[in-house]
């Protein structure tokens, strides 16, 4: 089968990675740029980083037949210091237009923090100016409902974002219904210890319907799988659903959000 | 089981996770034992996160339909406000403000 990975720190793995990926499907990848594990010292390590994401990284992706886009931004993480964050955002526009990045992201909340809502609202606003496609990390474990709330009343509250050009990430069981229900996109992320398995995910697309969905593995520098999509199509498979189901839900959806890009072509 | 790839009944659920699903409960009861074997237990079961695992293991058990959902919000912040300040703050994955 054909997959595409459409949230994936591609920095962060191996040669072995990208040609264990390439033979066994995926040869389209996008890739957020997020946190790095630490805080960096400054904004010149974020126009390293973007560099690495708009020519170093699809370079080496391209060497195993891997079609690698990104996505531009300042991670809620980092987003506590609003001298880092008015720094980085300056720099952005300098990337911003480069052939593979696809538009802002991952952008989001963390702990749900009034200077990470600050930082958002202007990285929305930057977005919604260019009319370019947004990411949206939503906060981890006990923090995810409260963020994921406020991350779509702040992009109501900007009306020139339309919905369905804006995918809500790392959605889970309580947050999906209120995701689809403001039109937006949602993205599942496969973890192998910490967020969703490939059993839930399809749990979830048999509650919810596969309209608006992407599956990820938001593999990177911490316990994560590279393969792990393609594990939950086997999953999928294997619960009787058809090829064409999940060619839609692996292949389909992914390249349908990202292909409202101009610059988004999958392989 | 009915055959691979095929249309599948409850029964056949079962077949397919029991055993996976036996294991992880196993793990949970350990877990839970591992706790009770080493010193400092009582504070370690006084701890809000301890609390909470009890808490969703009954949400679990005594919920009809949507347990996992349920899961989800009993380990969630319910709180409506933005917090002054992420300096210094993590994730627990579950809501501290709980054992208050």
């Amino acid at each position: 089968m054909k997959a595409i990975d459409p949230h994936i720190h591609m920095i962060s793995r191996t040669t072995d990675d990208y040609m264990r990926m390439t033979i066994s499907g995926i040869h389209t990848v996008a890739e957020p740029a997020f946190w790095a594990g630490f805080d960096r010292a400054s904004a010149d390590c974020f126009r390293d980083y973007f560099h690495q994401l708009t020519v170093v990284e699809p370079a080496r992706a391209a060497r195993f037949g891997i079609k690698h886009y990104c996505w531009l931004g300042l991670n809620s993480k980092e987003s506590e210091n609003l001298t880092l964050a008015d720094e980085v955002l300056a720099i952005i526009p300098e990337f911003i237009d480069r052939p593979n990045v696809l538009g802002f992201g991952e952008i989001g909340l963390n702990k749900n923090s009034k200077n990470e809502m600050a930082v958002l609202e202007r990285q929305l606003a930057m977005a919604a100016a260019r009319n370019d496609l947004v990411l949206v990390h939503t906060p981890h474990l006990e923090d995810k409902l409260k963020g994921t709330r406020m991350i779509m009343d702040m992009i109501r509250n900007e009306p020139r974002l339309d919905p369905s050009r804006v995918l809500i990430d790392h959605a889970e069981e309580h947050t999906i219904a209120e995701i689809k229900d403001r039109g937006f996109w949602f993205g599942m992320t496969l973890y192998p210890n910490s967020k969703g398995s490939p059993e839930r995910a399809i749990d979830a697309v048999e509650i919810y319907g596969s309209e608006r969905l992407c599956i990820n593995s938001s593999g990177d520098w911490s316990v994560s799988d590279p393969l792990s999509i393609l594990k939950c199509a086997n999953e999928m498979r294997r619960r009787g659903h058809g090829e064409a189901a999940v060619n839609q839900v692996f292949y389909e959806n992914p390249k349908s959000f990202m292909g409202q890009c101009p610059k988004f072509v999958a392989n | 089981m009915s055959a691979p790839y095929g249309p599948m009944r409850a029964i056949d659920i079962l077949d397919l996770y029991f055993i996976e699903n036996r294991s992880r409960i196993m793990d949970i009861a350990s877990f839970l034992d591992r706790i009770d074997r080493y010193e400092g237990a009582d504070e370690a079961k006084a701890d809000f996160r301890y609390q909470a695992f009890l808490q969703i293991l009954d949400i679990t058990r005594d919920t009809p339909r949507d347990r996992a959902k349920a899961v989800q919000v009993a380990l969630s912040d319910p709180t409506t406000e933005p917090l002054d300040s992420a300096l210094g703050m993590k994730a627990y994955g579950a809501w501290k403000g709980a054992a208050k």
